[in-house]
């Protein structure tokens, strides 16, 4: 079976400095990975591969430099990286992005499941997947955090929920979203990181998808954004200073008179 | 310092350190303090490729030489001595094979070996035959198609654990040493049993047994080369592993050396950190420059071996295995006097390489027994002149 992985490049940091004329988030000097929750989507891909033969191919939408995270993928065993770079992609919000993968995958053509992250630790919206899927038209189930069984034209899934999971029986063609739970990512491999050296990245561009100018980058994303910017920062509230055994004194006195105690 | 890696050897100890830091780092205390197999560990070893390194391709290996295996066990033993050791004690089990093994001998063995999926054991000590190896006296009697072995190895590294292990049995104790030889045995071959496990000072996760034989019946095929060439076997086998045990030294030491820096420029004492006092730069610059001495002596002694490995390679591997394992006994010495007494609590790891450090001065060949290997080769050496 043939399974697809879309995965995202995002700043190795949590701690990412904004550029205030932009608006947006400053990239230059900050170390990228993969991002977390998309390793997760590459191990559980790899698993399925393993146990049904086929191939893994992983896309990302990215500048040039997010091929060195597909070939990060393809040494954790993945077959077969697609890189979608183009200026005009630029600019491009979560219905802009899902619309780029789609046109990417179609033009890969034949597959039976797609994986993804549940969502980027830069974004946090969680929406690409589910809009990847609303694109091509083929079910969805978000949050899986196991695959019970996996065969042609079917797989039975466990979706997390807040009070327990949900099994669903999906037909295939279909795409997941994963949460960490379904698995312990694989370090690389020797032979997966030699490969990964020498293994020839596509690369497309919005041409090569065939996509429509008016819903990529910048003039295919209705969201705006207005602002970016810091939450206020906690105000420093009283030191206690002192022997510990006043400081002990003080810090009752105070919660009494709190009436927390 | 800058020891020219290749590509392909960068990668090995980029991959090496991560599995270390990831997959060996959050339990060696753990498996230190139960005595207990890291099979968990293993397992997930068995997926990086690493396993078989040291192992040609057409075997299912990657091909590469003892230098690679070395510059694994070293990152692996930075952080744990002692889980590393089941990768080089197999190295150990396996270089019999690999080294005298018929094709169909290569071909039964080395594949289950280099996926990292079965260990390797070697056997040669018994309770009255350490440094004498001479005075072994598991006999291999032949009878038919099979050898009977009988006798008793002590303190096998990776016993009951292994699925293959290479053992030297006497073949004709008439001959002395020439009446040895050295036998491939499967784990479950009936009369094939393992005896109690030890419980040592150091290298606590590494199980270590004794192989017994009762009338243990095996297939001729089962012998690697001829009959009285156990001796040569084993010789030539020492000369491939001990650098592994010098790889398992400078590791244990370059990652004491490490936390004992990182440690005295947090450590606040009279108002400063540790490390602006002379009296512990000293000990750190020494430490420093005798990893760097021993690193450099390995590094030169695994190139050449890899280079001709049918050549004499005794004395630079006698020379490797001597000073790194002395270097890894004082640096932990004093890695653990920098740290005090946080030094000598079992909360933090830097006892635990002292105690695994000791060992390498002990197996595969004592300090005293690695002198004796290079004093007799510069004998040689001076008489060929």
């Amino acid at each position: 079976m043939n399974f697809i992985v879309c995965i995202k490049q995002v700043p190795a940091t949590t701690d990412v400095k904004i550029d205030s004329n932009t608006n947006t988030l400053k990239r230059e000097g900050v170390e990228s990975i993969i991002n977390p929750f998309d390793e997760y989507a590459i191990e559980e891909a790899v698993r399925l591969k393993e146990r049904t033969g086929g191939k893994v191919t992983v896309i990302t939408m990215g500048p040039p430099q997010a091929e060195n995270a597909l070939r990060e993928a393809l040494s954790r065993g993945c077959d077969e990286g697609i890189l979608v770079s183009d200026r005009a992609f630029a600019g491009a919000d979560t219905l802009a992005t899902s619309y780029t993968l789609a046109q990417t995958i179609r033009k890969i053509g034949e597959f039976d499941v797609i994986i993804c992250g549940k969502q980027a630790s830069d974004g946090d919206t969680a929406q690409v997947g589910p809009g990847v899927a609303e694109k091509l038209n083929i079910p969805h189930i978000a949050y899986v955090g196991k695959v019970e069984d996996i065969k042609p034209g079917t797989m039975k899934v466990q979706r997390m929920m807040e009070d327990g999971h949900d099994i669903f029986d999906v037909s295939l063609p279909a795409l997941i979203t994963v949460v960490k739970e379904i698995n312990n990512p694989r370090l690389p491999s020797l032979k997966g990181m030699i490969f990964s050296k020498k293994a020839v990245i596509k690369k497309w561009t919005a041409a090569d998808i065939s996509a429509d100018a008016d819903k990529i980058g910048l003039s295919g994303s209705p969201t705006q954004v207005m602002k970016i910017f810091y939450p206020p920062a906690r105000q420093g509230g009283e030191k206690l200073t002192g022997e510990p055994q006043d400081q002990a004194a003080a810090l009752v006195s105070k919660m009494k008179e709190l009436k927390l105690i | 310092m800058d020891y020219f890696l290749s590509e392909e050897q960068k990668m090995l100890v980029e991959l090496a350190k991560k599995f270390a830091h990831e997959k060996i780092k959050p339990v060696r205390e753990e498996f230190d303090e139960k005595e207990e197999f890291p099979w968990s560990v293993i397992e997930e070893f068995a997926k990086t490729d690493l396993a078989g390194v040291y192992i040609p391709a057409e075997y299912g290996g990657m091909g590469m030489g003892v230098f690679d295996l070395c510059v694994v066990v070293e990152e692996l033993s930075k952080i744990d001595g002692s889980i590393s050791l089941s990768l080089a004690a197999t190295a150990l089990g396996t270089f019999p094979i690999l080294l005298f093994g018929t094709d169909d001998q290569k071909k039964k063995y080395l594949p289950g070996i280099a996926s990292g999926k079965k260990l390797a054991a070697f056997g040669i000590t018994e309770p009255n035959a350490g440094s004498d190896a001479g005075a072994i006296q598991t006999s291999a009697k032949k009878e038919g198609d099979s050898y009977i072995l009988n006798g008793t190895k002590c303190f096998i590294t990776n016993a009951g654990e292994a699925e293959v292990y290479t053992v030297i049995a006497m073949t004709d104790k008439t001959k002395g040493p020439r009446g040895a030889s050295c036998f491939i045995v499967e784990k479950g071959t009936p009369g094939f049993t393992f005896g109690k496990k030890e419980k040592k000072m150091g290298i606590r996760s590494s199980s270590t047994r004794e192989l017994i034989f009762n009338n243990c019946k095996i297939p001729k095929e089962n012998l690697l080369a001829k009959e009285g060439m156990g001796f040569i076997v084993a010789m030539k086998t020492f000369d491939a592993s001990r650098p592994g045990v010098a790889a398992q030294a400078l590791g244990i030491a370059a990652g004491a050396l490490d936390d004992a820096v990182d440690y005295s420029r947090k450590r606040v004492q009279f108002g400063q950190p540790i490390s602006g006092f002379q009296a512990i730069q000293h000990i750190l610059a020494d430490m420093a420059t005798e990893v760097e001495a021993a690193r450099a002596l390995l590094y030169a002694t695994a190139r050449q071996y890899d280079k001709d490995p049918s050549a004499r390679n005794t004395k630079s591997s006698a020379m490797a295995k001597l000073y790194a394992s002395e270097v890894a006994m004082k640096t932990t010495v004093n890695a653990v006097q920098v740290l005090g007494g946080y030094g000598y609590m079992r909360e933090y790891p830097m006892e635990k390489r002292m105690r695994d450090a000791k060992i390498t001065q002990i197996y595969e060949g004592t300090s005293q027994i690695q002198r004796n290997e290079i004093a007799f080769a510069l004998i040689k050496e001076s008489a060929r002149k």
